[in-house]
C-alpha cells in the first residue's frame, strides 16, 4: 500500500505530530510526504530526512501558504490518484484538511486512529475516550487522521527520501487567511511536552497560576496547561486547555494542580506515563487515576514542592 | 440570509457512556439524550445572527430516529423558524449525512451552514468539513467568532497555540467550537410556541442518498483502566519520588 502523509510544519521545521502519522504510515506500507506551503525548500528536505520515508512530494504555491483546505485538498486529491491512503496528524489544522479530502475521494475518514489492527483495521477512541472501537473500512482508499499521542515518533533524521516538485496548483479564490494570534512561548508545545504542569479551578485567580503554577514549570523546563474550568474562569488563555474539547496530551509526567480530575479533563491526560495530583480534596476524582497523589493545600504544597525538586 | 444549522441528538453530556457487555457499542437504553452541545452552539449563534438582523430564516434539521424531533423542537423553542427531520433508524456516517446536508443545502440555499465541529459520541469532526467539501464552499472550522460582513464571513478560529481567521466567501460552512457563545436555555413560553412551528419529515431516500455504512464496527470495547497509584505524606516524599524518577530542576 502506497500512503500520502500530509507533513505539517510552520514554515521552518516539520512538526512533531507529522512523525507519529508517519509511524502509522509505516505500518501500511510505503511511506510517502507531501509538503505544501510557500517558500518549502527547507521543509522538504528537513522531512526528506524522516527514517523510513520514500518520495517527498513538494507543492510550493502562495496558495498552500496558510493551510487553506480549499486550495490544498484539491491537490491531495490529484495526489490521490497514485496512492492508496492519505494519512493526516489529528492536529486542528490536519483535522481541518483530511475530510474535506475524503469528501472529494468519496471515501468516510477514520479519525483520530489508536493503532493499526490491519490494512483496513483501525482501533479509535469514541465518546471522549470513554470505549474504544475497532472499525475496519470497506472504501477502495484509505483517509485517516493520526493521534499523535497514540505513536512513536519517526526519527526525524537518517532518512533518504527523494524529493520532487508537483504541480502549480492554484488559489480557489473563496477563502483567505486574514491573520493569527500565536501565543509565542519560551517554553515546551503542551502537545509534545515531557512535563506538563496544569492547574485547575482551585487556584482561583490569574495571578495565582502565574504565582503559584508557572515557578513549578519554570523549574521543570515544562509545559503549562490547564483544566476547562480555568479556562473558563479566564486564568488562562484556551489554548493552555487539556481535556476532550482542547489538548489531548501524553507526557512522561503530568502535574494536576487543584484539578478535580472531571470526565472530559481526564479524558485529555490519562495516557500521561506518570500523573501527579495535588488537591486538597482527598475525594478528588483525579486521585483515582494518580500515581502519586498528594492531599495538601496547593498554595502551601506547590511552591514548597518547586523549591525542594 | 437564510441559515441551515444541523443537530444531532446524542447521550447526554453529563451521563457516563456505558460499553455495551456483548461489545456492539455504547449501552443508550433509558438514559438521558440532548443535543449535541457544540450544535447547540451552532443554533445560538444562527440566532444572535438573526437578532442582528443578518439572518432572516433559520431552518433546523436532523437526520435520525422519530425521537430526534425532541432535539428539533429544542431547537424551534430556542428560537429556530422551521424544522426538518430526515428519519432513519439507521447509524448515519459523516459522509452520508454531508451528502444529505448538500442535498438540503441546494434545496433551501442557504448563506451559512452551521455545524458541531463534533458530536460527542461519534468523535469524528468530518461532517462540516465534508458538506464543505460537496458544496464546494469555503469553511470556517472550529469557530470561537463569527461576523458576517456583506458577501463575506471571519471566522475567528481556535487553532493549535492560539487562533486564526479567515474570510470566506458566502456561502459557507463555519462549524462551531466551545467558545463561540454559550446557548440560551428556552422559556416556558418560547417551548409552547415551538410545538407549533413547522416540522418536516423526509427520509434519507428523498434526497437520493444510500446510508449504508462505509465503515464496519468489529466490536466496541471498555478503554484501558488506570488504577490508582500511591497517597503521599508530604511534599519530601513526592520530592523523593519524583527524583528516583529523575524528574527534577
Amino acid at each position: 500500500m502506497k500512503t500520502l502523509v500530509w507533513v505539517e510544519h510552520d514554515g521552518a521545521a516539520v512538526k512533531d505530530a507529522t512523525l507519529a502519522a508517519v509511524t502509522a504510515a509505516a505500518k501500511l506500507g510505503e511511506v510517502h510526504l507531501l509538503v505544501a506551503g510557500s517558500g518549502v525548500d527547507g521543509v522538504a528536505k528537513a522531512a526528506a530526512g524522516i527514517a523510513g520515508v520514500g518520495k517527498v512530494h513538494v507543492a510550493d504555491n502562495a496558495a498552500f501558504g496558510h493551510n487553506l483546505p480549499e486550495n490544498i485538498a484539491p491537490l491531495i486529491v490529484d495526489l490521490m490518484a497514485s496512492h492508496d491512503a492519505f494519512v493526516a496528524p489529528a492536529t486542528t489544522t490536519g483535522k481541518n484538511i483530511a475530510p474535506r479530502v475524503a469528501a472529494l475521494l468519496d471515501v468516510m475518514q477514520i479519525s483520530e486512529i489508536l493503532s493499526v489492527e490491519g490494512p483496513k483495521t483501525f482501533t479509535r477512541p469514541i465518546y471522549a475516550g470513554n470505549a474504544i472501537a475497532t472499525v475496519e473500512s470497506s472504501d477502495a482508499k484509505l483517509v485517516l487522521t493520526v493521534r499523535g499521542t497514540a505513536f512513536d515518533k519517526a526519527a526525524a533524521t537518517g532518512g533518504s527520501g527523494s524529493v520532487e516538485a508537483v504541480g502549480a496548483g492554484s488559489d480557489a479564490g473563496i477563502s483567505s487567511f486574514v491573520g493569527a494570534e500565536i501565543a509565542k512561548q519560551d517554553r515546551p508545545e503542551l502537545t509534545s511536552a515531557k512535563i506538563i504542569v496544569s492547574g485547575g479551578r482551585a487556584l482561583g485567580s490569574s495571578e495565582k497560576y502565574q504565582e503559584v503554577v508557572v515557578p513549578l514549570a519554570d523549574k521543570l523546563n515544562a509545559a503549562l496547561g490547564a483544566s476547562r474550568a480555568a479556562v473558563d474562569a479566564g486564568y488562562v488563555p484556551n489554548d493552555y486547555q487539556v481535556g476532550q474539547t482542547g489538548k489531548i496530551v501524553a507526557p512522561e509526567v503530568y502535574f494536576a494542580i487543584g484539578i478535580s480530575g472531571a470526565i472530559q479533563h481526564l479524558a485529555g491526560m490519562k495516557d500521561s506515563k506518570t500523573i501527579v495530583a495535588i488537591n486538597k480534596d482527598e475525594d478528588a476524582p483525579i486521585f483515582q487515576v494518580a500515581d502519586f497523589g498528594l492531599v495538601a493545600d496547593l498554595f502551601n504544597a506547590v511552591p514548597e514542592l518547586t523549591g525542594k525538586i | 440570509m437564510k441559515i441551515l444549522v444541523p443537530v444531532k441528538r446524542v447521550l447526554d453530556y453529563n451521563v457516563k457512556p456505558r460499553v455495551k457487555a456483548d461489545g456492539t457499542g455504547v449501552d443508550l437504553a433509558n438514559v438521558k439524550m440532548s443535543m449535541n452541545p457544540f450544535d447547540e452552539i451552532g443554533v445560538e449563534e444562527a440566532i444572535r445572527l438573526k437578532e442582528k438582523g443578518v439572518a432572516t430564516e433559520i431552518v433546523a434539521v436532523s437526520v435520525g430516529p422519530a425521537k430526534a424531533q425532541e432535539t428539533l423542537r429544542t431547537a424551534l423553542a430556542m428560537g429556530a423558524d422551521r424544522a426538518i427531520l430526515v428519519q432513519t433508524d439507521d447509524d448515519v456516517e459523516p459522509l452520508a449525512l454531508a451528502k444529505i446536508f448538500k442535498a438540503i443545502a441546494d434545496a433551501e440555499q442557504p448563506g451559512l451552514v452551521i455545524l458541531g465541529k463534533q458530536a460527542i459520541d461519534g468523535d469524528n469532526n468530518q461532517t462540516g468539513q465534508m458538506l464543505a467539501a460537496l458544496t464546494g464552499w469555503a469553511q470556517g472550522t472550529f469557530a470561537s467568532a463569527v461576523a458576517v460582513d456583506g458577501d463575506h464571513v471571519s471566522v475567528t478560529r481556535e487553532v493549535d497555540g492560539g487562533l486564526e481567521t479567515v474570510k470566506l466567501k458566502l456561502p459557507a460552512i463555519v462549524t462551531t467550537d466551545l467558545r463561540l457563545n454559550e446557548p440560551r436555555y428556552a422559556s416556558l413560553p418560547n417551548i409552547m410556541k415551538a410545538k407549533a412551528k413547522p416540522l418536516d419529515t423526509k427520509s434519507p431516500a428523498d434526497y437520493g442518498v444510500d446510508t449504508a455504512p462505509r465503515v464496519k464496527t468489529v466490536k466496541v470495547s471498555e478503554p484501558p483502566v488506570r488504577s490508582a497509584g500511591v497517597k503521599v505524606a508530604d511534599v519530601d516524599e513526592l520530592v523523593a519520588k519524583l527524583k528516583a524518577m529523575g524528574v527534577h530542576s
